[in-house]
């Protein structure tokens, strides 16, 4: 039987760009360039880890988003993933975890699965809560946050660094998975893999193909409103001294002017 | 007045400072109802009273440590529907979004993560968030269902405010998803006796300029002068210098304390990201072209292995 793997991936715009948001207090993306959220590449490496230890296996990346989206699918195709889904509909604009859980949700059940893989969270909206959702609205085992995980006999495993312990945790397939960035670094593709992934299947879906209405999502069918975004000001310039023997010194006694001795 | 749901998060009874901090913040838009779960939870009680909690609903079972999350949210929806709140509020942490997140869905409502602070609004409460490694501040509600949101730590301060805070038994059901993650086995964090990193009021960190684990001694010894948690970049984790649990940045630990100290860290935007709403910044980097140096209130532009002994040195001196 073959391994069915999901892998959801993010297109977002490049962190160490201006990131602005519009008018309409969605992200700009049209003046900073997108890529494939970094933290994705771990999920993507991940499950091309555990397809070489399955007998078959089958990794389908699948991404929500605009039309630029596809360059994040072609990363992960040219990292070696099998083939893509693209879901793109206008009517997408603006829309929250709550309704883009919805459409991955829908956009897993149709392609079929026995995995899903997630990354931790997106560099942009930084929420990291789309992993519990997606596996509360799909009814199978959460299995977060790993920073080590193997598939063996339809259970996965893996461990979870938290706060306060270190667990080891176990579930059965169907499941859904995410991996930290502390699960082993993403390989570059190579020139084979990304000729090889000019030939591989992008699908596109729209909402209809998904039978999800237009009021379910977007600015209006999301469950959250956001009311204002304001740049903050640039901090003020500080004092800044050059170390000239007294550094140390001169430090402390800023921080006894401010209370912190 | 509206009632106002909040996640107790405690380690075997003993209430983390956060939640504290949230009872604060629920005291604006309701009256708190906290939910304390697992070990310890009724001895949760009296501190939360005097916070402003009227009402402690505690539940225990193996369930809660047996299983990852889903046993929690089973609980909180419970306590959903046995209060139907105004709002549901939790501390912000890996875990306690996760349970908010997948009781929002169950409840039909939005959710908003990682609130700087809250306030009563015509159409519920506002919350303020910190976007795109805090470069902006955002303000936003949530429009449908009851406003389900996660505060970061350090959003607001400690106030007693006494009240009745009688404890009452939450009865709970496990749904047929509650055991589905198992936690096979668990290993606790050693405690360092230091402050927590989310909750400490000073951080003092070192990045890959501290150059080796034998070197984060004089890191440590600059945090302890102050009383201090130690952070570390990506870079000095990745390097095996320091535990990963102690990394600040966009993969780590986000933290808002009233002083930051970054020793031989470059400033890079995914560091920035965990640390930049830091009342106090200051720097020490040998490279005064260092990004950091953008961020900071005072910055000493010289060798780290100088400058940090002697303003530790300095820091006890002035202490006696
Ligand atoms: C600054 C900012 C703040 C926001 N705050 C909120 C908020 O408070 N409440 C709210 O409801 N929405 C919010 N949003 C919108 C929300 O971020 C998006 O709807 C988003 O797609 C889901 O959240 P995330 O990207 O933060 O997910 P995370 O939970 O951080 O992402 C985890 C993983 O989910 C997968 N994933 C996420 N999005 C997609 C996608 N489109 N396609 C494929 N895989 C995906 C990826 O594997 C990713 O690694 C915010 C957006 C921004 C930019
Ligand atoms: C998806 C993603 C997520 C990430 N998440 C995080 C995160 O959570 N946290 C994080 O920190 N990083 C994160 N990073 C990594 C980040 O991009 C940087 O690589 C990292 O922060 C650099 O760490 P650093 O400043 O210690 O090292 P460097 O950038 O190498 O800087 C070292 C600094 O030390 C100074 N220095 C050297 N020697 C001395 C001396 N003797 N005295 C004084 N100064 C000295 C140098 O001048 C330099 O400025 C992430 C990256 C990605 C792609």
């Amino acid at each position: 039987m073959s391994l069915r793997i999901v892998v959801c991936v993010k297109y977002v715009p490049d962190a160490t760009g201006d990131r602005q948001f519009t008018e309409d207090l969605t992200v700009n993306r049209d003046d900073v360039d997108g890529l494939l959220s970094e933290l994705d590449e771990y999920a993507v490496e991940q499950a091309l880890q555990i397809a070489d230890e399955a007998d078959d296996a089958e990794i389908t990346v699948l991404t929500v988003g605009p039309e630029d989206a596809k360059d994040a699918l072609r990363k992960a195709l040219s990292m070696g993933a099998d083939k893509a889904i693209h879901v793109e509909d206008d009517d997408l604009h603006g829309s929250d975890v709550m309704a883009t859980s919805l459409v991955l949700a829908k956009a897993i059940e149709k392609a079929g699965y026995d995995l899903v893989i997630t990354g931790m969270a997106s560099t942009d909206g930084t929420m990291g809560v789309l992993p519990a959702i997606l596996a509360e609205r799909l009814g199978v085992p959460q299995v977060t946050l790993l920073s080590e995980v193997k598939v063996e006999d339809g259970v996965v495993t893996g461990r979870r660094d938290g706060d306060s312990a270190s667990e080891q945790l176990e579930a059965s397939l169907p499941a859904l998975v995410s991996v930290t960035d502390q699960s082993g670094e993403a390989r570059y593709p190579s020139f084979k893999g990304i000729m090889a992934a000019k030939k591989k299947p992008v699908e596109s879906w729209d909402l209809e193909e998904l039978e999800i209405e237009s009021d379910e999502v977007g600015l209006e069918g999301s469950w959250t409103a956001v009311d204002s975004a304001t740049q903050r000001p640039a901090r003020t310039a500080g004092t800044i001294v050059k170390d000239e023997g007294e550094g140390g010194k001169s430090l402390a006694e800023f921080l006894a002017g401010q209370k912190f001795i | 007045m509206a009632e106002v749901l909040v996640y107790v998060d405690h380690v075997d009874g003993a209430v983390r400072k956060p939640t504290l901090e949230l009872l604060t913040l629920a005291r604006r838009i309701g009256e708190p109802v906290a939910v304390a779960l697992g070990a310890g939870a009724e001895a949760t009680a009296a501190v939360l009273a005097e916070h402003g909690a009227v009402k402690v609903l505690t539940a225990d079972a193996p369930e809660f440590s047996d299983y990852l999350v889903v046993p929690k949210v089973d609980a909180l929806q419970a306590a959903y529907a046995a209060v139907s709140p105004a709002a549901v509020l939790f501390p912000s942490s890996a875990e306690n979004k996760e349970i908010g997140a997948r009781l929002a869905v169950r409840i039909g409502s939005g959710i908003i993560t990682d609130a700087t602070d809250l306030e009563a609004g015509d159409e519920g409460p506002v919350a303020t968030q910190a976007a795109f490694a805090a470069s902006f501040s955002v303000k936003s509600r949530v429009s449908k269902g009851t406003p389900v949101i996660t505060v970061k730590p350090n959003s607001a301060p400690v106030e007693a405010a006494p009240a009745a805070g009688a404890v009452e038994a939450l009865a709970v059901t496990f749904g047929a998803l509650a055991t589905g993650t198992k936690v096979t086995s668990r290993t606790p964090r050693e405690s360092t006796g230091r402050p927590e990193l989310t909750e400490a009021a000073i951080v003092v960190s070192g990045g890959r300029g501290v150059n080796g684990a034998e070197n984060f001694h004089i890191i440590e010894a600059l945090a302890d002068s102050l009383g201090a948690a130690v952070g570390a970049s990506r870079a000095a984790v990745d390097a095996g210098w320091y535990p990963h649990s102690n990394q600040v940045g966009q993969t780590g630990k986000s933290v808002s304390p009233q002083l930051y100290i970054a020793s031989g860290i470059s400033g890079a935007i995914q560091h920035r990201a965990g640390m930049q709403t830091s009342k106090t910044i200051v720097a020490i980097n040998k490279d005064a072209e260092a990004p950091i140096f953008d961020l900071v209130d005072y910055g000493v532009v010289g060798d780290l292995f100088a400058v940090v002994p002697q303003l530790t040195d300095e820091i006890k001196a002035r202490k006696g």
